[in-house]
């Protein structure tokens, strides 16, 4: 093992204690013995020391670091804005489709309706139960159906396509919410370095609130006890009496 | 059931409510009505006339929990079946809500089966 030179110098004075305890000089052992916390003190004032300027300097870089005051004048606020900006294309979105799909149905079931209406006729006139006369007004009637199944078919198709459409918000509302998700990294990293220059953390447990509303459960996030399903809900109400 | 009983569906965002009330359509039920928060919503359930809540439980202002909670707690309510739909899914939120005297609990996102069959549950319960 190598020695150091702070080493050499201890081991020089404690041979030069024992000796002069074994001569009985005790003058001299006292004055060896208090050269010893002296420079303990002077390491730890030292040490004190360069940990205070590493964090006055760590403190001052990130105050000055450009990113940083990037972040904190525009990026943060940004954020705000583009994750606001997220709501309302979400909701935009929702919109489309709800309109697209309200005003579908009452096309769908209608043709579904007139269907059915004729399908009962033609039963009748396949089995040879009908008048000429019926027959002449469901003709009529088969022809108009085909007018109404040909324009529904095409506000149906549309709106299908109304809905389509709508979805590409997914892709939009992604790549900004990836954008903030980058910045908040960026800062998080720098208050690691910054903790990590300061010492440890202290570990403290922040007080909580009673039932604190924990939102849409987000796979891979500790967000409590949670259920994972309709099932799980009903077990547990039964359980409960219900 | 009477597929014209009025029912008011609460939730701070206009997409699910209109979600749940064309889901509701779908089932028959026509008679419908919303609000956007808890505040909004007593006062019409005190005026009303009212037979069935549908709240969320997550909104700003007064939360579907405190509004369960009103409802239970005024006389002339106290017997409204209220169905919660909620994004919340953590057990001692469920345990809550079945304790303030919820009548059923769907979590979001719900399928029309589910939401067809609490709604059955409930009101096979309330004439039962």
């Amino acid at each position: 093992m190598e020695i150091t030179t702070v080493d050499n110098n201890r081991l020089t004075q404690a041979r030069a204690l024992v000796a002069s305890l074994e001569a009985g000089d005790d003058a001299e052992a006292t004055r060896i013995i208090k050269s010893f916390p002296e420079n303990v003190e002077m390491d730890l004032f030292q040490e004190v020391g360069r940990l205070t300027r590493e964090l006055h300097e760590a403190i001052i870089g990130f105050a000055m670091d450009d990113k940083v005051v990037q972040a904190v004048h525009h990026e943060m606020p940004d954020a705000t804005e583009r994750l606001a900006y997220v709501i309302e294309m979400t909701e935009n979105a929702a919109n489309t489709t709800l309109k697209a799909v309200e005003n579908s149905m009452p096309v769908s079931e209608e043709l579904s309706e007139v269907s059915s209406k004729l399908a009962a006729e033609w039963e009748r006139f396949r089995d040879r139960k009908m008048e000429l006369e019926d027959f002449r007004a469901l003709s009529n009637e088969i022809g108009g159906f085909l007018t109404l199944a040909s324009g529904h078919s095409k506000i149906l198709n549309e709106n299908l396509s109304e809905v389509l459409l709508a979805q590409g918000y997914q892709d939009l509302t992604g790549q900004i919410i990836r954008r903030v998700i980058t910045l908040i990294q960026d800062v998080e990293e720098k208050l690691v370095r910054l903790v990590a220059i300061s010492g440890t953390a202290r570990m403290t447990e922040v007080a909580k609130v009673e039932v604190e509303l924990e939102g849409p459960a987000v796979p891979n996030i500790e967000q409590g006890d949670m259920v994972n399903n309709q099932d799980d809900v009903d077990d547990l109400l039964s359980s409960l009496g219900f | 059931m009477d597929k014209n009983m009025k029912i008011l569906i609460v939730d701070d965002f206009s997409t699910m409510r209109r979600i749940i009330k064309n889901l509701l359509r779908d089932l028959g039920f026509t008679n419908t009505h919303e609000a956007d928060d808890g505040l909004t919503a007593l006062p019409m359930l005190q005026s009303g006339n009212f037979d069935f809540l549908v709240s969320d439980w997550n909104m700003p202002g007064m939360t579907g929990i405190d509004l369960l909670k009103a409802v239970r707690a005024d006389p002339k309510l106290a017997s409204l079946p209220v169905l919660m739909v909620t994004a919340e899914t953590k057990r001692e939120q469920i345990i809550m809500a079945a304790e303030a005297g919820v009548n059923g609990y769907v979590i979001k996102p719900f399928t029309a089966g589910t939401l067809e069959e609490k709604i059955n549950k409930i009101f096979e319960r309330v004439s039962g």
